[in-house]
């Protein structure tokens, strides 16, 4: 099964996450980001940076968690190549993601993602594991 | 929450209305026309606009104007508007893009004049203006001069040399929002609009030359100084990365407080505070700081778009006769003030993706168009050019003076680049005589013509509903995008 897909929204972006675990699927969610915003193998894994979030609940988490993700990339032009997840329950998320620096020389930013919106934002158990949707403003 | 689409009854040739079910408060009205209302299949922004029915103090209706589609939380095309004493704002009912608006400058040059230099004009606009994904301007502002920006809006750019006082006089609320506070901002927002003043962005921005092709209302026309045949350029762009932080910090802030509304919402992206509650004030003083940056933003676009046209045509400013004709906002909240049970009421007005249209004779309309009414900016699809429409006293009555704002989407972008495959959409509009050049591979085919519904059809619905009136029609020659 795929990781993820994008899927269809008039004006915006959705994505649809796929994981057998919640450290799985908010792995992979940083995986459609990082793979939306930049051809990831131009980017080399040279620092390490900690994205921290907390949330009211695993929706919650979700959104602030992919909030923190694309500030990394559009407010600090960090652009991502992995991700580990290294705690997670329902309202705390610590993730180490590997990257470097936007280098217009060397990078292109594929696709303008603005933010993420709570609009629909679920987490659901299903026979295939856990399946997570976000619809990006872009 | 409800994700059934709700019924809607229709009202009149122009109205549909979904009656108050479950939470709802007040009834949804939304302005459209029987072939729109088709073309719009299975688009959830009807339930949108029965989920902002839902929100604490709205006043009279939810309304949505026919560009209307999916948005997220508030429909795009959405307009409400809210009691000071007991009603909300919502960052959500703003959008990301704060005062993401159009300004249109028009000329002294006639078609002819620019026939043969298009092209070149074209060139030089992509290659001196950034646009793009994460674009960068000029300036690099210090962050004193930044908040300076916020707190002062197309002011800071004329004292600097980027304008005229006219260009002011020419914008909604002069280009200066009241009540913005910088210290209201986060030091993430300020770091992102450091240096993005001056630049265009990606997605459906654009900037494009435009030529008056068609009057409808003569007298309209020539008091807004427009005649048949005469070179205009509208500008679309926002407050960039500034605006979208300001969104998401305060959006974030709400939906963790959503409890203390005693409320339940059918959509976390509705969270809001209540316009009298602190946050809800901190909200209004930090949007208006977006607000400024985007009119800034525009008067540098618009100022530099000038330079360009001069030097391109080897022209002075007085031959090319280039100035602001107007400015509008159509991504805002606002304090204003309208009539409601027979006296005059401040309400607090969202217009997420919708334009204000004030009336004939409104204090808020520039002295030389105040017979007329406000200027109406509606920018079409890529290539498509635009209209413009004078605000009316129907729409000061029924939609808190308050219009369409371009044409809507109706294919999602993952659509557009599928039906584009294969297809040369910029070679497809230099066959319509249309020059168009962007920054991102995949924007010409998103925004093609084809994923967007129909502008004449949706300025017709407004026409006739008599929310705004056509004064001109705008042919589109040549466009840069981000």
């Amino acid at each position: 099964m795929k990781k993820y897909r994008i899927f269809d929204h008039t004006a915006d972006l959705g994505i649809e996450v796929r994981g057998v675990s919640l450290a799985d699927l908010f792995d992979n969610a940083v995986s459609a980001v990082a793979d939306m915003t930049a051809d990831r193998e131009r980017v080399k894994a040279q620092e390490i940076r900690v994205i921290r979030a907390e949330g009211s609940d695993r929706e919650d988490l979700w959104v602030n968690f992919l909030r923190e993700v694309l500030y990394a990339v559009n407010g600090e032009r960090f652009l991502i190549a992995e991700c580990h997840i290294k705690e997670i329950d329902d309202t705390h998320v610590a993730a180490e993601v590997r990257g470097e620096p936007l280098d217009p020389l060397r990078h292109e930013i594929k696709k303008e993602l603005k933010a993420v919106t709570y609009h629909q934002a679920s987490i659901k158990q299903d026979a295939h594991g856990l399946r997570g949707r976000v619809i990006l403003d872009v | 929450m409800s994700d059934r689409r709700p019924e809607l009854k229709r009202l009149d040739e122009n109205r549909w209305q979904i009656s108050p079910v479950g939470g709802m408060r007040v009834p949804g009205i939304i302005y459209s026309s029987e072939t729109l209302m088709k073309q719009m299949g299975a688009d959830e922004s009807p339930i949108q606009v029965a989920n902002v029915g839902h929100l604490p103090g709205i006043v009279k209706y939810s309304l949505a104007m026919p560009d209307m589609h999916w948005g997220y939380g508030f429909p795009i095309g959405g307009v409400a508007a809210f009691s000071m004493d007991e009603g909300v704002i919502s960052p959500g009912g703003v959008g990301y893009d704060i005062n993401c608006g159009c300004r249109l400058m028009t000329s002294r040059l006639h078609i002819d004049h620019i026939r043969d230099h298009l092209k070149t004009l074209i060139m030089a606009l992509f290659q001196n203006i950034p646009s793009g994904v994460g674009s960068r301007g000029v300036l690099k502002l210090s962050e004193k001069e930044e908040k300076k920006v916020l707190a002062e809006g197309s002011a800071w750019a004329v004292a600097r040399g980027f304008g005229t006082a006219a260009d002011i006089e020419a914008t909604e609320d002069g280009g200066k929002m009241p009540g913005a506070d910088p210290e209201k901002v986060s030091a993430r927002a300020l770091e992102r609009g450091r240096d993005q003043l001056g630049t265009l962005g990606s997605g459906n921005h654009f900037l494009e030359i435009e030529v008056v092709e068609e009057i409808y209302d003569e007298p309209a026309a020539q008091a807004f100084g427009l005649e048949l045949g005469q070179v205009a350029v509208m500008i679309h762009s926002g407050s960039r990365g500034l605006g979208y932080q300001v969104c998401d910090d305060y959006l974030a802030r709400m939906v963790k407080h959503i409890g203390e509304l005693g409320v339940a919402l059918p959509d976390r992206q509705l969270a809001c505070a209540y316009v009298s509650s602190e946050r809800g004030k901190d909200y209004l003083a930090a949007m208006a700081c977006a607000a400024n940056y985007a009119w800034a933003n525009r008067q540098l676009l618009m100022h530099r778009t000038r330079e360009i046209f001069e030097k391109t045509l080897g022209m002075g400013p007085k031959e090319t006769g280039m100035r602001l004709f107007y400015d509008i906002c159509h991504n805002i909240a606002k304090i204003e003030t309208f009539p409601l049970e027979g006296r005059l009421v401040k309400l607090c007005v969202h217009r997420k993706g919708a334009t204000r249209a004030f009336p004939p004779g409104h204090a808020s309309v520039p002295a030389s168009y105040r017979a007329v009414g406000q200027p109406v900016l509606i920018p079409g699809d890529m290539g498509t050019g635009s209209y413009i429409m004078a605000g009316t006293q129907k729409a000061y009555e029924e939609t808190f003076g308050s219009t369409c704002h371009g044409a809507g989407r109706v294919m999602s972008r993952t659509q557009a680049m599928k039906a584009g495959r294969g297809r040369s959409i910029a070679r497809e509009m230099a066959d319509k005589g249309i020059i168009v050049m962007a920054s991102g591979k995949g924007t010409i085919s998103e925004e093609m013509p084809d994923a967007y519904k129909d502008l004449d059809a949706v300025v017709d619905v407004v026409h006739k509903a008599g929310i705004s009136k056509k004064v001109a029609r705008l042919r589109a020659l040549g466009c840069i995008k981000g």
